[in-house]
Parts: structure tokens; sequence; C-alpha cells
């Protein structure tokens, strides 16, 4: 479980997150939604402490990260988190079989000799094959997407972070990742927390949406209610998403 | 007008400040990850490759031509002194190991592996690659730095070892060829005047340069910002800072083999 308490994070210019409270629960796929520029990445950057948050607590799994500077500590947490970052952060110089094996490497006491089988292995999960021996300069954006995200499953973590998962992705690819994410839910318990702009996807996958709009969740709640949500901004956000108010969309 | 200069003035030293002190903590990580993990050998090794066995060339033709050149200019300058071109050996040889392949070596492998590595981990940052480290249970430091520190200490001495020979040799060409000094003079005055001191001179002065190189690359490599323009602006700071720190810590560093008498 991740229990965020009094989170703030501001940049030179502005105060991105601005005393966020919310628990993530066990086996839920929590998403967080709002427009371009308003945080969402730097909210779960700050969830593995990729950023370092002014202040609050960040307690995960009854371990507080969110001022410690203890690296060890800082490493331990970060073991069950997975992250798929928004443009793959795929490892230039290694093939994609050496970007999927590389947390294998690290973080698991699993022999050399199982890495290739549970790399064709995640790698078909995602939709790819035969293309081990590639590097990542001769992927797609897509199938970059893919094999980031064959690496952030490949040991098995607890939790999921996901960064735009769909973004610059095909409407098949992008079905096909909506599906493993909820796959990933549904057959192994991970718990997930997705950061999008596309609000169809948060309501159509998640358990919980909450709404970031100037630095606070405006919203959390079920998609069901999340659509009745009285707030002007989701009521904005909806509608510009061509999802109308929500009273159309009752 | 008063304001302006003193709020550039106050940028620029809490600028260089912040600077200095981020890069006292990266240094701070690197020496604890080099005596307490894992070592990364293959990557050690491809490091080494990179900043060493692809530096050969670029190395051979500067001190080879550097060699020559000296020899010439030595050898003239003596015909007209003594009529004679005495001790070009000892001239070329004495300028070589103790200056020009020090300090033409650094400023090569700072211009052409440090420039490898700002870029390389300058674009690592820019494309979260550093963040996915982290989240792959890898510290980029251990993963990154430690390597790449390892391979510039050790490939700068022995790029420099190679580039003392290459250049003695360009200068006997010339000595022998348009000077018309016998290659056993040339190599009896290098023999004669010259001691191991002379050569550990500087051999020593390279493990500074290339910590300094190390240092100086990595660190604008992990605080590139920007895309791909910060990855150009931080390649170029880090050549032009290690290079213009090649002279001076040559100066300061030969004063203090100087001192202690080597």
């Amino acid at each position: 479980m991740i229990e965020i308490k009094g989170l703030v994070k501001t940049f030179p210019d502005k105060r991105v997150i601005d005393g966020i409270t919310v628990d993530i629960r066990e086996g839920e796929l929590f998403s967080v939604i709002g427009p371009s520029g308003m945080g969402k990445s730097t909210f779960i950057k700050c969830l593995i402490r990729l950023l370092k948050p002014e202040s609050g607590q960040i307690v995960v799994d009854g371990t507080d990260i969110g001022s410690t500077t203890n690296e060890f500590t800082l490493a331990k947490v970060r073991r069950s988190f997975a992250y798929l970052f928004q443009e793959g952060a795929l490892f230039d110089s290694l093939t994609v079989f050496e970007n999927v094996s590389f947390g294998l490497k690290y973080l698991t006491d699993i022999p050399k000799s199982d890495y290739p089988k549970i790399v064709k292995e995640k790698l078909a999960l995602v939709g790819l094959k035969d293309v081990e021996h590639l590097k990542p300069a001769e992927l797609s954006v897509g199938m970059k997407k893919r094999v980031s995200l064959a690496r952030s499953i490949a040991f098995a973590p607890k939790y999921i972070l996901y960064d735009e998962p769909t973004t610059g992705l095909d409407p098949v690819t992008t079905g096909m990742v909506k599906d493993l994410i909820t796959d990933m839910r549904a057959k192994l318990g991970i718990t997930s927390v997705v950061v999008t702009h596309d609000m169809k996807l948060a309501l159509d996958i998640s358990t919980r949406v909450a709404m970031l709009y100037n630095g606070k969740f405006v919203e959390v709640s079920e998609p069901p209610k999340f659509r009745q949500s009285p707030d002007p901004a989701v009521r904005e956000f909806m509608r510009i998403s061509h999802l109308g108010t929500g009273d159309a969309a009752q | 007008m008063k304001y302006y200069i003193s709020e550039a003035v106050g940028r620029g030293v809490l600028g260089l400040a912040e600077a200095l002190g981020s890069a006292a903590l990266m240094l701070r990580s690197v020496l604890y990850w080099l005596f307490s993990s894992r070592f990364e050998l293959s990557e050690t090794i491809k490091q080494a490759v990179k900043i060493g066995v692809d530096s050969i060339t670029v190395t051979a033709l500067t001190s080879f031509f550097t060699g020559m050149v000296l020899a010439l200019q030595m050898g003239h300058s003596m015909k007209n002194l003594f009529n004679e071109p005495m001790y070009v050996g000892t001239m070329v040889a004495f300028s070589m190991l103790k200056e020009l392949g020090p300090v033409l070596t650094s400023i090569v492998v700072a211009g052409r592996a440090g420039a490898v590595v700002t870029a390389e981990i300058g674009t690592m940052q820019v494309t979260e690659q550093i963040d996915a480290l982290y989240t792959l249970g890898t510290n980029p430091t251990r993963y990154l730095l430690v390597p790449r520190y390892i391979a510039f200490m050790i490939m700068l001495p022995l790029l420099t070892v190679f580039a003392d020979f290459i250049g003695v040799a360009g200068g006997c060409l010339v000595g022998v060829v348009k000077l018309g000094v016998s290659p056993a003079v040339y190599m009896d005055d290098i023999y004669t005047y010259l001691g191991v001191s002379d050569f550990m001179h500087g051999f020593l002065k390279t493990f500074f340069f290339a910590f300094m190189i190390a240092t100086v690359s990595c660190h604008k490599g992990l605080t590139t910002k920007g895309g791909a323009e910060g990855v150009g602006k931080s390649t170029t700071e880090a050549v032009v800072i290690s290079m213009v720190l090649v002279m001076v810590l040559d100066y300061f560093i030969s004063a203090l083999l100087v001192a202690v008498g080597v």
C-alpha cells in the first residue's frame, strides 16, 4: 500500500504538487488525469523518489521515503516498483534482449540461462517477437514503448507506474497496452498507478480516478462517481475529452 | 546598470558554487561506489576501448607530427647557434616526456573521449535513461561513472606512454632524414641526459588529468538539461573546461612535482 500525506513539490517558478493526500490500495488500478503540464509525471516521479518532494510523506509498505536521504532505503523500496517511462527510456547502447533482461540481472537471483526464455515470454506478452537482437534506434515509437513495458514487467514488480502509457501509439497498440495494464492487475494482482491525459482510458480501466488540477486532487473517486463529479475542472476536462459533462455522461 | 552587473556577478558566483557543490557530491558518490560495489567489468572494458583504443590513431598522429616539428625547430636553432644540430634527441624527448606527451594526449582525449562521455551521459539524462537505471535497481554512479573513471585513469597514462614513444620516433625521423643526425647519436642524446624521473614527471601528471577529465565529462553529462540542444551545449562546455583545466593543472602539478624532486 502507498500512503501519501501532504505531498508538496515545487519548482523554482511553480508549486506543482500542493499538499496531496491519498492512499493507493493494494491491487487497485489508480489513474491520475489532468491537462498537460499540471504535474502528473512529477507526481509519480515523487512516488518512487526520482524527484524529492519539499515536504510530505510517501509511505510504501510501511517505509516512509518522502524525506529519506538513505540510498539503501530508497533502493530497497524501488525494488518493488516498475516504471514505464513516457518515451520508453530504453538504453540506446543495449539490444532489446539486454534491455528487457536488465532488471533480471540487478533485481533478481534468476540464473542467466533463464533470461532468453523470460525475455521471449515478456516480449510475446506485449506482441513482439524476433526483435531481441535489435537496438532501440531500429524500433518504431510504439515498439519502443512495448519493449519498455516488457522490461518493466520482466522482474515481476509489486507496483507498476505508467507515465502516459498510450501516448504516441496507434489505436491497435493502444488497445493492446490497455488490455495489458488491466491484465497485470487482474492476473498478477499488481497495483498500478497510471498517469494519463486520456480520460477515456482512465475511466475504462481504473478502479479509482483522480483529477490533478492546480497541484491538488480536485476529485478522487470510482469511474461512475467520477463521471458525475460537480467539480468545474473535471466537467471541463470531460467536455474537452469529448466525454460530455457529468450530466451528459449520465 | 549597477544592479544588472551585480545581479549577473551574483548569478555567476551562485552558479559556480552550485556546480562545484554538485561535482563534489558526485565525486563522493564515485569514491564510495569505487570501493564498495561489484565491479562492472564488461562495462569498464567497453569504456576502456572507447576512451583508449579508439583514441590511438589521433594520439599517434598528433604526437608523431609534434615530435617531427620539435626536431625540425630545435635542429635548425642549434644549427644557427652552433653550426651543428646538437642535442636534438635530448630536447625532443625532454619536451615530449615531461610536457607535450601528457598535455597533448590529455587534450586529445578530452576532445575526443571526454566529448563522447558527456554526450552519452547527457543524452541518457534528457531521455530519462538515468531515471530508468534507478528504477531497475542500478545506481547510475556505479553503472555509468565508475567504469568511465577507471577507463580514463588506466587508458590516459597508457596513451601518454605510447604518445611519448611515437613523438620521439617522429623526432628521430626528421633528425635522420632532414638534419643528418645518426639514429645512434639521437638515442645516445636521450639516454645520456634523460632519467627515469623525467619520464615519471610527465607520467604522474596524466593521472591527475585523467581524473579531472572524467570528473568534468561525467558531471557535465549528468547536469545536462534541455534536450538535444542541451546535450550539444554540455558537450562543448565539457571539452572547453577540460582543455583549460589541463593547462592550469599542468602548471600547478609540475610545480608540485618539481618541489618534491620528480
